[in-house]
């Protein structure tokens, strides 16, 4: 007999720790981004995906608001905005 | 690097935690074909608790210190098995899981020569546990077990020099790196991985919640501990010093000013100069101030 | 093969039979010999597997976990201190149900610090997860480690087994041992293929963190299996005696003369052979005796037990170890075979002997007989020497 023991890549959904954010979120302005893929690389959540000029994005299922992708951004083509209320929310 | 499978969204981490960035991009630079044994501490509980798992690589957690040992026997296996040469090995682990109890395991490791890199995320105490002091926690800090108080400025031992330690066991590379250099990271990792042999890389990690400091600040932080000389990046190949990252070097106090683990020092001088001595130590030894 | 060699080295052979992929371990007494030649072996190219010096026992077993983690047969041997430093590795190892096959060469704890034999070691961990079978002598010490890795790595199993044998008394006594040959140990033991294991073409996270909502049915999975494995290993007992002929029956307990006996001995190990010297003496004089010599200590076999022991009026169970504080560790199994039963014996007496490798003689077993009486006695020291103790210390 087995119980809890090992688990797949292909098993695991991920935490929707999107519901993390409370106060701020990043909004891509898509102006002038120059594709240097920072925001990419610095994600602690791996969650922006992106490859041509004004084209990347944040997974807002998985973003916690963090903020580090709009500080290390060289045009600040990225801001932080006021989080929207979720449902639920009061 | 795409939304990378190797490391994926989803984990627990705190907000804008150092080191879930760093075992980012140290497994996305390894690749695919890379085995990973992960010490207890906050990477492998953000990272793995059943059912879920933030890696797609094959992934290891057995003990808190045994990471370095674990990693041994992978190795051990892959040569039975005629796949070592296609397959990296990682051992990975915080500070005190590598520095403290740990550091036998370690030890073992280079002293054999196991073809193994192994990554210490350094945030610099104990944090999973609540942010305790560690071996590697620099002087003066405040933390939990040594907490600033009327008979204390925090903790009062120095730094202890874990890359010169795997240094004197004479393997081929040993390096520090930052968050606050995510390319950096990428490099020194890469590099790693194509020298045969032991290899440890200490990569400085903030954290938000024991530095105290906002989730977004991660960077500056990270980079006025490199720029301070707090925190020296360098590169040593069999026991050579082969680079260093140099600095026009900053005020340690403008680094301790960013952090609330420091608050407590920022009216006393005396131990501000203290600390600016260990900077102009860090910079003295490995050369680190850009001449004029 | 018959062959006159000591105890460690047989093991050593045994083992090189099994090719195992990875070997680790640290030196202790009275481990030394078997992996001293195992090294020797691989030195000389007879042995295939990587040989891993280490510099601690919880360094040795974390390589062993490394190891079949990633697929491959492991093996590793240590005593007393060092098993205790494995300890939570030990424990990890069997949750992570990984099949590491240990030789545990029993050795006494400190402290104080005694290199001879006693049971204290495995006996102390006996809540890891492990299997534990236990050797009477050295034929059965080689022959049980073949057994460990067919039980360990069955597809039904997948649990560590640790092959306990007394320290000195066997690891450097000298006997005749039939040697299996490696076609029929390759016969025996079929390749090792791992359920799941570290593999880049396959990736997958092992040791994960289990909160409340999931680490019960972890440990049940355990727990379930252990009692499975008591059939297994009379599934396995007979396949062993097709392929080398030797009858280990269900390898569970060995009856000796307990049939009619009204006073039964239960104990474990070599001191066995000691005890069915005394047990055939006694017949010879018409006296009813009999030894339970228990085989396998993990998994627990009450009903067994129950079986043949019910109709016995009066057993001593000699003990090896101790628990400080309350009854001796197997007393207290043998009692809790009966508890709540129809039949049973009338008393159970339980003896402490042999700690720290003092000698366990014709006369002690004697002396546990005449003890037996129909007073029950609780776990009481026997070869005691009164003169080296005081009440007060110093004077």
């Amino acid at each position: 007999m087995f119980g809890p023991l090992t688990v797949k890549p292909s098993e695991s959904k991920g935490d929707k720790t999107g519901s993390w954010r409370t106060l701020v979120r990043p909004n891509y302005l898509h102006k002038d981004c120059i594709a240097c893929r920072m925001c990419l690389m610095i994600c602690p959540e791996g969650c922006v995906k992106g490859k041509e000029k004004n084209a990347f994005s944040v997974d807002y299922t998985f973003c916690k608001g963090c903020g580090v992708c709009a500080d290390i951004c060289p045009k600040k083509d990225i801001e932080m905005v006021p989080e929207e209320p979720k449902e639920g929310d009061r | 690097m795409e939304n990378s499978p190797l490391f994926k969204s989803g984990h627990t981490a705190c907000a804008g935690c150092g080191q879930a960035i760093a075992a980012r991009l140290v497994i996305e630079a390894a690749g695919a074909n890379t085995i990973i044994a992960n010490n207890t501490g906050c990477l492998e509980v953000f990272s793995t608790k059943y059912p879920e798992t933030a890696w797609g690589v094959p992934w290891i957690h057995s003990l808190f210190e045994n990471s370095a040992a674990v990693a041994s026997g992978i190795e051990a296996a892959l040569i039975y098995l005629g796949k070592k040469d296609v397959t990296n090995v990682i051992a990975q682990g915080g500070d005190g899981s590598t520095g403290d109890i740990g550091l036998q395991a370690l030890s073992g490791m280079l002293e054999r020569g196991h073809d193994i890199l192994y990554v210490c995320y350094d945030n610099e105490a104990y944090m999973n546990t609540g942010v305790q002091r560690s071996g590697l926690t620099p002087f003066d800090t405040n933390t939990t077990t040594s907490p600033s108080g009327v008979r204390s400025s925090g903790n009062l031992r120095p730094k202890k020099p874990i890359p010169e330690i795997c240094n004197a066991h004479g393997i081929p590379y040993v390096a520090t790196a930052s968050a606050g250099y995510p390319q950096d990271i990428t490099r020194k990792v890469k590099k790693a991985i194509s020298i045969k042999g032991p290899k440890y890389i200490q990569i400085h990690v903030p954290c938000p919640l024991g530095w105290r400091h906002e989730t977004n600040q991660m960077l500056p932080v990270a980079k006025l501990a490199v720029e301070t000389g707090l925190y020296p990046l360098f590169e040593y190949e069999n026991g050579v010093l082969v680079n260093r990252k140099q600095i026009v070097p900053k005020p340690v106090e403008e680094y301790l000013k960013s952090q609330g683990r420091f608050k407590h020092l920022l009216n006393n001088p005396e131990e501000i100069k203290k600390i600016q001595e260990i900077a102009d130590n860090n910079i003295k030894k490995y050369g680190l101030k850009v001449e004029a | 093969m018959k062959e006159f060699v000591e105890g460690s080295h047989a093991i050593a052979e045994i083992v090189k039979a099994c090719q195992p992929g990875v070997i680790s371990a640290y030196p202790i007494t009275p481990q030394t010999h078997i992996v001293e030649d195992l090294a020797q072996m691989v030195s000389n190219g007879e042995l295939k597997s990587q040989f891993v010096n280490v510099e601690s026992e919880h360094s040795a077993a974390s390589v062993v976990l490394g190891g079949s983690a990633t697929g491959v047969r492991v093996y590793t041997a240590t005593s007393s201190q060092g098993l205790f430093y494995m300890q939570e590795v030990v424990f990890n190892i069997a949750g992570m149900r990984l099949p590491v096959v240990m030789t545990c060469a029993n050795r006494a704890v400190s402290a104080p610090i005694n290199i001879w034999n006693d049971q204290q070691d495995s006996i102390s961990l006996r809540d890891a997860g492990w299997v534990q079978i236990y050797a009477e002598d050295n034929q059965e010490a080689v022959d049980f480690h073949l057994i460990a890795y067919r039980l360990a790595e069955d597809k039904r199993v997948m649990l560590p087994v640790m092959v306990c044998m007394d320290g000195f008394i066997l690891t450097h006594g000298m006997e005749t041992i039939d040697m299996p040959e490696q076609e029929k140990v390759n016969k025996f033991l079929p390749v090792y293929k791992p359920l799941y294991k570290l593999d880049t073409a396959e990736p997958m996270s092992m040791g994960l963190l289990a909160d409340p909502d999931y680490y019960m049915e972890a440990r049940f999975a355990i727990q379930e299996t252990m009692k499975e494995s008591v059939g297994y290993l009379s599934e396995i007992s007979s396949e062993f005696k097709a392929v080398f002929g030797r009858d280990y029956k269900d390898l569970l307990v060995e009856e000796y003369h307990t049939q009619d006996a009204d006073k039964v001995i239960v104990a474990m190990g070599s001191v066995c052979g000691t005890i069915k010297e005394v047990v055939d003496e006694q017949r010879a004089k018409g006296k009813k005796v009999g030894l339970l010599r228990i085989i396998s200590y993990r998994p627990f076999p009450y009903a067994r037990i129950y079986e043949a022991l019910k109709d016995v009026p009066r057993v001593a169970v000699l003990d090896k170890a101790v628990s400080l504080g309350a009854y001796a560790p197997i007393a207290v199994e043998i009692k809790a075979a009966f508890y709540g039963k129809k039949k049973g014996p009338k008393v159970i007496s339980s003896f402490v002997a042999g700690l720290g490798g003092r000698d366990i003689t014709l006369e002690s077993v004697h002396e546990v007989l005449r003890r037996l009486t129909a007073k029950e006695i609780n776990s009481d020291f026997i070869d005691l020497k009164p003169e080296l103790l005081k009440e007060e210390y110093g004077k």
